[in-house]
């Protein structure tokens, strides 16, 4: 389905500019008998980086989870309008699986043609490239993670904390990314407690 | 529509299968098991143990599909695979099918395979038919894995959830029991019998998936 969305998201035509990629309006979420929060709306333009900011249970994680679709919210409605990168708190990588292994997964499940080692190489994982995913450090599961990010272009990137168990070098690469993919016209959500490191247009606190 | 994202989970789930719980041989050993301790429990009476056997291998290979069931779908919530595979565009049916289909052929198969030589230590006859017998019980082993995939699914952000599947899936698995076992012990209404099995075998597999989708929705929630 995203297959050849991918290819074609490169020139992005111009209505497509300014048009928002995502938008949430008035959303609300119980957790148990509590009313997390309410009234929470944001729009997501092409080349916008909007940093969602909360106390732990805040409900960033649950924002998050809605803007992708995976939770329903209990009032309001998200609208995407393009295709989105998810990288949550749990990488999603098995047992068996290395870097390569889980990055030409997801090649093959979204149709693309990434040259796999050019992404390892840039997520500085080529010495634990061929590593099961249970040899594999915090750190490095998070890098392989974001390699999925760099398999297919996608307008969206959704990141929950992304500097979880990164170090200063991972920072700095996840930066680089994500300054060079807001410069293309693409557009994030991240939600943070530290201080980001690429251009921020908006913050959302919960 | 793309099959890619069907083909890459049905890729990921058989590798799993082998990699995590050493694939056939945890249920293989359980059938075993089972075949092994009835005879020494009912006594060796040649007639008793050819007259049970067919029952008591249909009882042991529902039972023993259930044991590689908790983490097909478990596994994925735990890691967060989940979440990738909810946000592919295939639909979510597809994919639980093709993860319950690479279980059963990594898992289910070979119980289904190993049945002829668990047929002998019944004291059944070494004859063409035990190859028929594996062909209802490999069509049967499909619907067990497939209403036990039901289960699974429900169960998947339960901590050890093994018995909540066995209690969900083992009502589920009545009609194929039945059916499987009229078709080899010859009883009244036998005739249609395999034809019962495999139409309860298509059922499930019509129909499981998509119960399969919306648990594994809602474990997501």
């Amino acid at each position: 389905m995203f297959a050849g969305q991918g290819e074609q998201a490169k020139p992005l035509p111009v209505t497509l500019l300014t048009a928002p990629l995502l938008t949430a309006r008035d959303l609300a979420i119980l957790r148990g008998e509590r009313v997390l929060f309410r009234g929470v709306g944001l729009s997501l333009s092409p080349g916008e980086g909007i940093v969602l900011r909360g106390a732990n249970g805040a409900g960033k994680t649950t924002l998050l989870r809605m803007l992708a679709g995976l939770t329903r919210p209990e009032a309001g409605d998200v609208a995407r309008a393009a295709p989105h990168h998810w990288i949550g708190h749990k990488e999603g990588i098995k047992p068996q699986e290395s870097p390569r292994g889980h990055l030409a997964l997801w090649a093959q499940a979204w149709g693309s043609k990434a040259n796999i080692p050019e992404i390892l190489e840039k997520m500085a994982l080529k010495r634990a490239a061929d590593v099961p995913g249970r040899y594999l450090s915090a750190g490095q599961r998070r890098r392989t993670a974001f390699g999925r990010l760099l398999l297919e272009e996608r307008p969206v990137w959704l990141l929950d904390e992304p500097y979880t168990a990164l170090d200063a070098s991972g920072k700095a690469m996840l930066d680089a990314v994500i300054s060079s993919h807001l410069r293309s016209n693409g557009a994030i959500i991240a939600s943070m407690h530290d201080i980001a490191g690429f251009p921020v247009t908006a913050e959302v606190t919960l | 529509m793309s099959a890619a994202p069907i083909l890459a989970a049905f890729r990921q789930a058989f590798a799993e299968a082998w990699a995590g719980g050493a694939g056939a041989l945890l249920p293989l050993g359980f059938l075993g098991g089972t075949a092994v301790l009835v005879p020494l429990g009912i006594g060796s009476d040649t007639d008793t143990l050819s007259a049970v056997g067919p029952g008591i291998i249909w009882v042991s290979l529902a039972l023993s599909s259930l044991v590689t069931l908790e983490r097909i779908f478990q596994a994925d919530v735990e890691d967060g695979t989940l979440d990738l595979w909810l946000q592919t565009g295939a639909p979510m049916a597809g994919i639980a099918a093709a993860k319950t289909l690479a279980h059963w052929l990594a898992a289910g198969l070979p119980l289904a395979l190993a049945s002829p030589l668990l047929a002998l230590m019944f004291q059944a006859q070494a004859s063409l038919e035990l190859l028929v017998h594996l062909g209802l019980y490999a069509l049967g082993g499909l619907a067990f894995f497939f209403w036990g995939g039901v289960g699974a699914a429900l169960s998947a952000t339960v901590r050890r959830g093994g018995l909540l599947i066995s209690i969900i899936a083992l009502p589920l698995y009545v009609p194929t029991a039945i059916f499987g076992a009229l078709a080899m012990t010859g009883g009244i209404g036998s005739d249609g019998a395999p034809m019962l099995l495999a139409a309860s075998t298509l059922f499930a597999c019509a129909v499981a998936p998509y119960a399969m989708a919306a648990a594994l929705r809602l474990a997501a929630d």
